[in-house]
C-alpha cells in the first residue's frame, strides 16, 4: 500500500474533522434539545413556565408541577396498567417468539414453508388496516375496555419469531447433533443447549417489545374506554385536555414521568434495543 | 464448555454423511413433530386470530352497512362508492402521500448524511455520544413527543418562533395555518424518526468490507466521489429496506397529527389512520371504516411492490 496516496487523501480531510464534529453537535443538540427543555420546565414552578427566555437551569427549582400531575391524575394507576400491559407483553413474546423461532430454525415438520412464509407476510399487514375486525374480536370475546384485550393480541410477534429464527440459525447445528448422540431427544436438546444460548437474542425481542408497547397509543385508545383502564400515554393526553394551555409544567412533569421507564431501558437496554433495530436492515 | 463439545461432534460427521438413507429413529422424529407443533402454535393461532382473519374480516366488513347496534345489511361495493365520494377521504390520502414523500426523503437524508459524517475518525467516545443523541428519540412515545412539540411550536410563546425571532423571522403560524401545518408534522415525525434509518445505515456502512475503499483510494478516489461511485451502490440495500420500512410506517402516521393539529386546520393534516380511526371508532360506521383499511393495505401492497421493482435496477448485491 502506498504510503503516499494514503497520507494525500488525509491531508484533504485535514480541515473535515472539526467542521465534521461541530456540524453532529449542533444535530445532537437539536435532537436532544427538546428533551432538555421538558426536563428543564418541568421543574418551574408553573407560573414561570411560560418565561422566555427559557431557562435552562431553572432560577427557583420546585417539584410543583410533579405534584399537580399527581394531583389531577392517578399516575400510581395509569404506571401500574402500563407496567402491566407492558411486562406481560414483553415476556409473552420473548416466550412465543423463542419457541416458534427454534421450531423454524431447527426442527422438522410439514409445511414449514408455507408457516414461515405466513409468518413473514404479516410483518407486512399494518395494525390500522385489522384494527376494525381485531376489536370485533376481542368484542366478541368480551376483552374490550380490559388489559387484557391490549396482551393477548400482542403476544405473537412476527418480527421477533423471525429475528430469533436468525439467531438459533446462527448456532452451530454441530451443539445439537452432539446431545442427540447422546441420546437426548428433541426437547431436552431445545432445553439444555439452544435455550441457555438464546437469553441475548431473546434480550432483544424483550426490549423491542418493552420499548414499543410502553409508548403504545392507538391500540389503547381504541380499546380503552374506561379511565381506570388507561395506560401512561393515554393518560398524558387528557391531562393535557383537562388543563388547556393553563400549565405547560404540569402537563411536561407528566410527559417526564412517563419517559422514565423508556429512558431506563435506553439506558439499560441500549445494545439490545440497536441490535434489533439494526439487524431489521442486515439480515433481510 | 464449547470447546470440549465441538471437536467430537465435527470428528461424527463424517461418519454419518456417507448413509443419509439411514433412517432416524422414527420416535424422535415424532418427537420432533409434536414439539414443532406446540411450540408454533402460540405464534401461528395468535396470528391466524389476530392478523389473517381480521384481513379477510375488513374486506368482508367493507361489503356490509354496519354500526354494531342495528344487524348488518349489505352493501356490495357501495362503500367505496361513498368513501371516493367523500372529500375528506380523498383529501386525507393526498395528505398521507404528501406526508410520506416529504417524510421519507427527509428522513433518509438526514440519517444518510449523518451516518456518513459518524463514521469518519473521531474519538471513540464522542462517536458513541453522538450515536445516542440522535438514537435517544426513538424510544419515547410518538404521543407525549407530540405534546411537548405542541408547546414548542406555538406561535406566540413556543420557544421555536423565540428563537427564530433572533434572525430576524416573523412568527409562523407553525400549527394553525393550512400551509404550515403539514410541514410542521413532518418535521415531528422526522425529528423522532430519523435514528431508525440512521441505525440501520450505520449497520450497512459496518458490513461494507474496509479494502473496498482502500482500493478506491488508491484509485485516487476522495470525498464525495467515494461516496457516490463506491459507498452508495454498496449501501443499496441497505437503502432499499430503510426506505421500504420507512414508507410502511409513514403510511401509518397517526399520533403526531391526532395530537398536533387533530387533522386541522380543516383537513390539511387529517391522514388516512385518522379517518379509519373517526369513522370506526367516532361514528360508528365500521363498514366505510374497513373499506378505507383495505384502499390504504391496497396502497402500501402497491407502494412497496413498486419499489422492490424499481429496485432491481438500483440495487446491487455483493
Amino acid at each position: 500500500m502506498s504510503q503516499a496516496t494514503l497520507s494525500s487523501g488525509r491531508v484533504r480531510y485535514r480541515l473535515a474533522p472539526w467542521a465534521r464534529i461541530a456540524g453532529l453537535a449542533v444535530c445532537a443538540l437539536l435532537t436532544l434539545g427538546p428533551v432538555v427543555w421538558t426536563v428543564s420546565t418541568s421543574l418551574r414552578t408553573p407560573a414561570e413556565a411560560f418565561d422566555l427566555p427559557p431557562q435552562l437551569v431553572p432560577s427557583n427549582p420546585s417539584t410543583e408541577a410533579y405534584r399537580g400531575v399527581f394531583d389531577q391524575i392517578d399516575v400510581w394507576l395509569l404506571a401500574l396498567n402500563s407496567t402491566l400491559v407492558t411486562g406481560l407483553i414483553a415476556v409473552g413474546q420473548m416466550i412465543t417468539a423463542g419457541l416458534a423461532g427454534y421450531a423454524f430454525a431447527r426442527l422438522e415438520f410439514r409445511f414449514k414453508k408455507p408457516l414461515f412464509g405466513l409468518v413473514l407476510a404479516t410483518m407486512m399487514v399494518p395494525l390500522q388496516v385489522t384494527i376494525v375486525p381485531v376489536f370485533l374480536v376481542l368484542k366478541s370475546m368480551s376483552l374490550t375496555d380490559t388489559l387484557l384485550g391490549l396482551i393477548i393480541p400482542a403476544f405473537p410477534t412476527a418480527f421477533g419469531t423471525f429475528l430469533m429464527r436468525q439467531y438459533f440459525l446462527g448456532m452451530p447445528k454441530d451443539l445439537g447433533e452432539a446431545a442427540m448422540l447422546d441420546g437426548a431427544g428433541p426437547w431436552r436438546t431445545f432445553r439444555s443447549v439452544y435455550a441457555p444460548l438464546a437469553a441475548p437474542g431473546l434480550a432483544i425481542v424483550g426490549v423491542l417489545a418493552f420499548n414499543y408497547h410502553w409508548n403504545e397509543f392507538f391500540r389503547p385508545l381504541i380499546l380503552e374506554t374506561s379511565g381506570q383502564n388507561y395506560t401512561l400515554p393515554l393518560g398524558l393526553v387528557s391531562l393535557q385536555g383537562n388543563l388547556g394551555t393553563g400549565s405547560i409544567s404540569v402537563v411536561l412533569a407528566g410527559v417526564v414521568l412517563s419517559m422514565l421507564p423508556a429512558v431506563a431501558v435506553f439506558v439499560v437496554g441500549q445494545r439490545p434495543l440497536r441490535e434489533g433495530i439494526t439487524s431489521a436492515g442486515v439480515n433481510r | 464448555m464449547t470447546n470440549t463439545q465441538t471437536p467430537p461432534a465435527r470428528a461424527a460427521r463424517p461418519e454419518a454423511a456417507p448413509a443419509p438413507t439411514r433412517k432416524r429413529p422414527p420416535a424422535r422424529d415424532r418427537g420432533s413433530r409434536l414439539l414443532a407443533t406446540l411450540f408454533l402454535a402460540p405464534t401461528i393461532v395468535g396470528i391466524v386470530v389476530f392478523t389473517v382473519v381480521p384481513i379477510v374480516g375488513s374486506v368482508v366488513l367493507s361489503l356490509f352497512h354496519w354500526n354494531v347496534i342495528d344487524s348488518p345489511g349489505y352493501a356490495g361495493l357501495s362503500n367505496y362508492g361513498e368513501v371516493f365520494g367523500d372529500s375528506t377521504v380523498l383529501v386525507s390520502f393526498r395528505n398521507t402521500l404528501v406526508f410520506m414523500v416529504f417524510a421519507v426523503a427527509l428522513q433518509l437524508l438526514i440519517a444518510l448524511a449523518l451516518a456518513l459524517t459518524i463514521n469518519g475518525r473521531m474519538p471513540v467516545w464522542l462517536r458513541s455520544v453522538f450515536r445516542s443523541a440522535f438514537f435517544f428519540p426513538l424510544v419515547l412515545s410518538a404521543a407525549s413527543i407530540s405534546v411537548v412539540m405542541k408547546y414548542l411550536f406555538n406561535q406566540d410563546f413556543g420557544v421555536v418562533n423565540w428563537l427564530l425571532g433572533f434572525v430576524g423571522i416573523a412568527p409562523v403560524p407553525w400549527l394553525t395555518s393550512e400551509n404550515a401545518a403539514m410541514a410542521t408534522v413532518v418535521l415531528v415525525y422526522v425529528w423522532q424518526q430519523f435514528g431508525f434509518s440512521f441505525l440501520l445505515f450505520i449497520g450497512g456502512l459496518n458490513n461494507i468490507p474496509k479494502e473496498i475503499h482502500e482500493a478506491a483510494a488508491l484509485d485516487g478516489a476522495t470525498g464525495l466521489r467515494k461516496h457516490l461511485t463506491v459507498t452508495l451502490p454498496l449501501l443499496s440495500p441497505t437503502l432499499l429496506v430503510a426506505s421500504v420500512v420507512g414508507i410502511i410506517n409513514a403510511l401509518q402516521v397517526f399520533e403526531q397529527p391526532y395530537v398536533l393539529t387533530n387533522g386541522g386546520p380543516g383537513d390539511s393534516t387529517r391522514t388516512v389512520v385518522m379517518v379509519i380511526y373517526e369513522t370506526a371508532f367516532e361514528q360508528l360506521r365500521f363498514g366505510e371504516a374497513s373499506a378505507v383499511g383495505v384502499l390504504l393495505f391496497a396502497l402500501i401492497m402497491a407502494v412497496t411492490a413498486l419499489q422492490f421493482r424499481l429496485s432491481r435496477r438500483f440495487v446491487h448485491y455483493q
